[in-house]
């Protein structure tokens, strides 16, 4: 006599109930090893990075520049996504260079022949939480790079701290969707945080338009910010 | 009882808890000749050894696993190019696809896919429609992801529609369609 299986449709015979759990429990091992990397990785919900895709997605070929810590999953996001080229300028490891050897204050002329490419070629900007660690000499000097580099309604998104954080080390954002960040912590050694006020994030980036701003639950602000057409009608 | 679960084994007989060789197995056949697959598999694929240092350039038409160092520029446009843990290129690259292991300094540009392993290392820019990068690999540079013409889907053919409509793909892929991007999920 054939008894049948539960949830499986009442077909299976309860003879292969064998290979019915083996089948299943290699499924599980599977889920359990893939979620075992991110289940104790922080999710953050970002409101602003769908902005930021939505602003690059109408360009053919889009140029992004990222100041983060190389992630292939991100990249392989914004591959999927956009179909780009991807600067990968990792500043926290240029960050943590200085750090270790106490040449802070060389940051900001470091920054000012950091990067090699030509005025307005790049289209996108990602900035994470980079400018929370500046000191403001050195933020100022970046954020004007940055406003040079940035091609005619290119876009910029940054991340700033509504309060400091007691984490002595950096954390990297690992895109899980265009709804979702995960924080993964990087081993880079972590310069003082700064909470700047909105103010003085709009005055930094003065050059530009705020296009979004969204003050999170979870004490971040993202904004996103537009290189506006008339600095291109200007050079 | 007992009988039921005989009845379960397959017919080969094979235990199921017979753990799979590492190595795919090659199955014996009566005339003792070795199946197309595995003949490929050793036939194509060369190793450029740990002492091996070349200086110039390396064309192929053959998978190739370099242990070794290798300064100027390889070619293989049809093949699988793999730098090895022990691999030390500073060379151009031009591959179908490449993995690295090693260390790569130069420009690396595969047709299909680029996968920096972990520990792996590339300095240069990666020109490629797929790029993986492993937790621990190391890169600095840039990554062109250009991005794949997708063949045309199949639609399925409405009773007033001709198969020959439904199947031709140069519409798909016209010039004008071809570099436009694919619009991604919006909110």
């Amino acid at each position: 006599m054939k008894r049948a299986v539960p949830g499986d449709g009442g077909t299976r015979p309860r003879s292969d109930i064998f290979s019915f759990l083996g089948s299943r429990r290699a499924h599980e091992d599977e889920a359990s090893l893939a979620s075992a990397a991110t289940s104790d990785e922080p999710v953050l919900p970002t409101k602003a990075l769908h902005k930021f895709l939505s602003s690059l997605g109408s360009r053919p070929a889009p140029v992004l520049l990222d100041l983060g810590p190389v992630v292939g999953s991100n990249l392989t996001f914004f591959g999927e996504q956009l179909g780009c080229k991807v600067f990968i300028e990792d500043l926290f490891r240029d960050v943590d260079h200085h750090l270790q050897h106490g040449r802070l204050d060389a940051l900001s002329s470091f920054f000012s022949t950091r990067f090699p490419q030509a005025d307005g070629s790049v289209d996108g900007i990602l900035c994470w939480d980079l400018f929370d660690y500046l000191e403001p000499g050195a933020a100022q000097t970046l954020a004007r790079q940055l406003m040079r580099l940035l091609s005619v309604e290119g876009v910029l998104l940054a991340f700033f701290s509504t309060v400091a954080s007691q984490d002595a080390r950096y954390t990297k954002f690992i895109i899980a969707d265009e709804m979702n960040l995960r924080q993964r912590p990087y081993s880079a050694g972590r310069a003082k945080q700064h909470v700047l006020l909105n103010r003085d994030i709009i005055k930094l980036f003065g050059a530009l338009r705020v296009s979004e701003s969204f003050l999170l639950k979870t004490n971040i602000r993202e904004i996103l910010f537009r290189k506006p057409t008339y600095l291109g009608e200007k050079s | 009882m007992w009988k039921r679960d005989e009845a379960v084994r397959p017919p080969s007989g094979r235990e199921t808890t017979t753990p799979m060789p590492a190595t795919p197995a090659v199955p014996s056949t009566p005339s003792g000749s070795i199946p197309p697959v595995a003949r490929v598999t050793e036939r194509d694929i060369v190793n450029i050894g740990k002492s091996v240092v070349i200086k110039g350039e390396l064309n192929g038409s053959e998978d190739l696993t370099i242990e070794g160092h290798v300064e100027g520029k390889i070619e293989l446009r049809e093949n699988i190019l793999t730098i090895g843990p022990n691999g030390k290129i500073k060379a151009q690259v031009f591959a179908k696809a490449v993995i690295v292991l090693g260390e790569v300094i130069g420009n690396v540009s595969a047709t299909e896919k680029v996968d920096i392993r972990d520990n792996g290392s590339v300095e240069g820019d990666i020109v490629s429609p797929r790029v993986a990068i492993a937790e621990g690999a190391m890169f600095r540079g840039s990554v062109d992801m250009q991005r794949a013409v997708k063949p045309a889907q199949p639609k399925p053919v409405l009773p007033g529609e001709s198969k020959v409509e439904a199947k031709s793909p140069v519409a798909a892929v016209s010039p004008a369609s071809a570099g436009s991007p694919v619009q991604g999920p919006r909110v």
